[in-house]
């Protein structure tokens, strides 16, 4: 019975860690129709960038995990604003840049990282656990939950009630009109794609403790973050943090009980939304 | 015309002639992959070139159709069993993987595509008991068709050859075709199509399936090239060197997708030689074709001559220069 426990803790901090991820996705997805590829690499570089931030720098480990969301903020913003900028409208031209720029990075990574695993250890103040309900419930995965929580707050709250967030809706209902209404857009989806990459990264960093950095985790993810945002919907907000939690719970309770089929479980469901709702769960149909 | 016609003759020569004019087997094989990936190519080219729909989970069927070869020879099935059994499963394999993935289109489709095939090779890596993992599956022997032993590396060649003959001419067919032209249509004007009475989604997912033969007969191809199949053939690293021979070759020509194919496998058999680090060689060229040439090589070449040819008129200083 508590193995089920276990799952599902760890289920919905690996679903923390997915919202993480595919909440920037859906929104650069969502605003800039731009299918960021290399989403799964700003995790990977993250996670390796904060783990020699916290390791061989020894700062601390929230600093650590800042630090390397600002790298892979100012990663992402050279991106947007050497690369995808100019290709505006060419959707295979964007796939081809940002399969390219993942491809370099992953090849990066090996080369200054190496092949082997890099585990991180937790930070001293989130180790251990307590026993709760016959269940163990370790400080960190805890965390990781309560970090998504937050972060999704923030999120729903800079989306629905700032300024900002107003012209993030306008842009992704409308650019044509954003821009007519005097809405810098230009300037927006640059401010998105760098959110999105820092929250790529910092998940990066988050779940560096839980599932090690490795070479291959930018195509571990990557595929995740699709399957959520076709799962959600492109450019929600809800949807991707509805969407990240199934498919942590997937993925967990898959590998437990069908280990040889676990990647065939992932994709059921999104067979199942693509059957009855192409446009997600919770997407608006495109138009 | 008959410039390019004696071109192509000229061209077919060559490959008839590559046992003899490259020096030794080794090329002869490398020969063999080009144009095994030539075919490969062409059939994403269909989607690409003359569908509009880009597919970055194609390595998925194509390894669909080699771990099906690899599989059925490891459980007692003869050659030829196993090669029509590889076809069937690939095709019903593609006709799901269309089914699914043209729910939409553009970026929807390649994100599907790409998802499904990562599910491939999610497949490959953990369905250890089909599968042998990361193990993958030797070939014990290839196919003696007609008496032929294609062990031999020449005899392999010149198999592959006719293979890649007839697949070029059933994507000639298949483009020049009036289906051809409605699915040009269906890419440049999805909705009058529809408005003429056209079934877009079918003549695509027919696009598909076509596109889906020339992979599974790739594949097979491959399996036996290697005789051996493992999981990194599915990866999205796999699906993305063949769109990139098909973009760098010039996608929507038959003859882009084949200078596409000869170009990433010589320069990775080459780079291999002397670089470690083939993927950032890749991921470069990726950048720099899409910054500098995007409509390919193909296409692109006389373009660019032409522009050095004028600029060179421009400055005949620089073209003295040059020449001295």
């Amino acid at each position: 019975m508590s193995l089920w426990g276990i799952l599902a803790i760890n289920s919905f901090a690996f679903g923390g860690l997915l919202f993480l991820l595919s909440a920037g996705f859906s929104l650069i997805f969502g605003l800039m129709r731009v299918p960021n590829l290399t989403h799964g690499s700003m995790f990977m570089l993250g996670g390796y960038v904060g783990a020699s931030l916290y390791q061989t720098w020894h700062l601390p480990f929230w600093l650590a995990a800042l630090g390397a969301a600002a790298a892979m903020a100012a990663f992402g913003g050279l991106i947007e604003r050497l690369l995808l900028r100019r290709l505006s409208g060419s959707i295979l031209a964007q796939v081809l840049v940002t399969l390219g720029i993942s491809f370099i990075v992953a090849d990066f990574c090996l080369l200054v990282w190496t092949g082997d695993p890099i585990s991180v250890t937790t930070p001293k103040s989130l180790a251990g656990g307590v026993r709760a309900f016959g269940l163990f419930f370790t400080f960190y995965r805890m965390a990781i939950i309560l970090v998504a929580c937050v972060v999704a707050a923030l999120l729903w709250a800079l989306l629905d009630k700032t300024r900002l967030g107003a012209m993030i809706r306008a842009g992704v209902d409308d650019p044509q009109m954003a821009r007519v209404v005097g809405i810098r857009v230009s300037r927006l989806f640059t401010t998105v794609f760098c959110l999105g990459a820092a929250l790529a990264g910092f998940g990066g960093i988050m779940g560096a403790p839980v599932l090690t950095v490795y070479p291959g985790l930018d195509t571990d993810m990557l595929p995740l973050a699709l399957l959520i945002v076709i799962l959600g919907g492109a450019g929600s907000l809800l949807g991707s943090l509805i969407g990240s939690f199934l498919i942590g719970f997937l993925y967990n309770f898959g590998q437990a009980m069908f280990p040889e089929l676990a990647y065939f479980v992932l994709f059921l469901p999104m067979v199942l939304v693509l059957a009855l709702r192409p446009q997600g769960l919770f997407g608006r149909s495109a138009s | 015309m008959t410039a390019i016609r004696v071109a192509l003759l000229a061209a077919l020569a060559a490959l008839i002639a590559v046992p003899w004019w490259v020096p030794g087997d080794y090329y002869v094989s490398v020969a063999s992959q080009i144009l095994i990936y030539a075919i490969f190519a062409l059939g994403v080219d269909v989607l690409i070139g003359y569908a509009g729909l880009v597919s970055l989970g194609h390595a998925g069927l194509f390894g669909l159709a080699s771990y099906t070869v690899a599989a059925a020879l490891a459980g007692g099935s003869g050659q030829f069993g196993a090669i029509l059994l590889a076809l069937a499963v690939a095709l019903a394999g593609t006709a799901v993987f269309a089914a699914l993935s043209l729910r939409a289109t553009g970026i929807g489709f390649i994100m599907i595509t790409l998802a499904l095939g990562q599910i491939m090779w999610g497949l490959a890596y953990r369905w250890v008991d089909l599968t042998n993992g990361d193990n993958g599956i030797n070939v014990a022997s290839r196919p003696m068709p007609f008496g032929l032993d294609l062990e031999v590396a020449t005899n392999f060649y010149f198999a592959v050859l006719v293979v890649f003959l007839l697949a070029l001419l059933a994507a000639w067919i298949f483009v020049h075709s009036p289906f051809g032209a409605s699915l040009a249509g269906t890419r440049d004007q999805p909705r009058r199509m529809t408005a003429l009475g056209f079934h877009v989604w079918l003549i695509r997912f027919f696009a598909c399936m076509f596109s889906g033969l020339l992979t599974a007969v790739a594949g097979i191809l491959f399996v036996y090239y290697t005789k051996f199949i493992s999981p990194p053939s599915l990866q999205l690293t796999s699906s993305a060197e063949v769109v990139l021979m098909v973009i760098s070759g010039g996608s929507g020509t038959l003859l882009g997708p084949v200078v596409g194919a000869a170009l990433v496998v010589i320069v990775k058999n080459v780079a291999s030689a002397y670089i470690e680090r083939w993927n950032m060689l890749l991921g470069a060229i990726f950048v720099a074709i899409v910054l500098f040439m995007p409509e390919g090589l193909v296409p692109g070449a006389p373009r660019i001559w032409r522009a050095v040819l004028r600029w060179l008129r421009a400055n005949p200083a620089a073209a003295k220069g040059a020449a001295e």
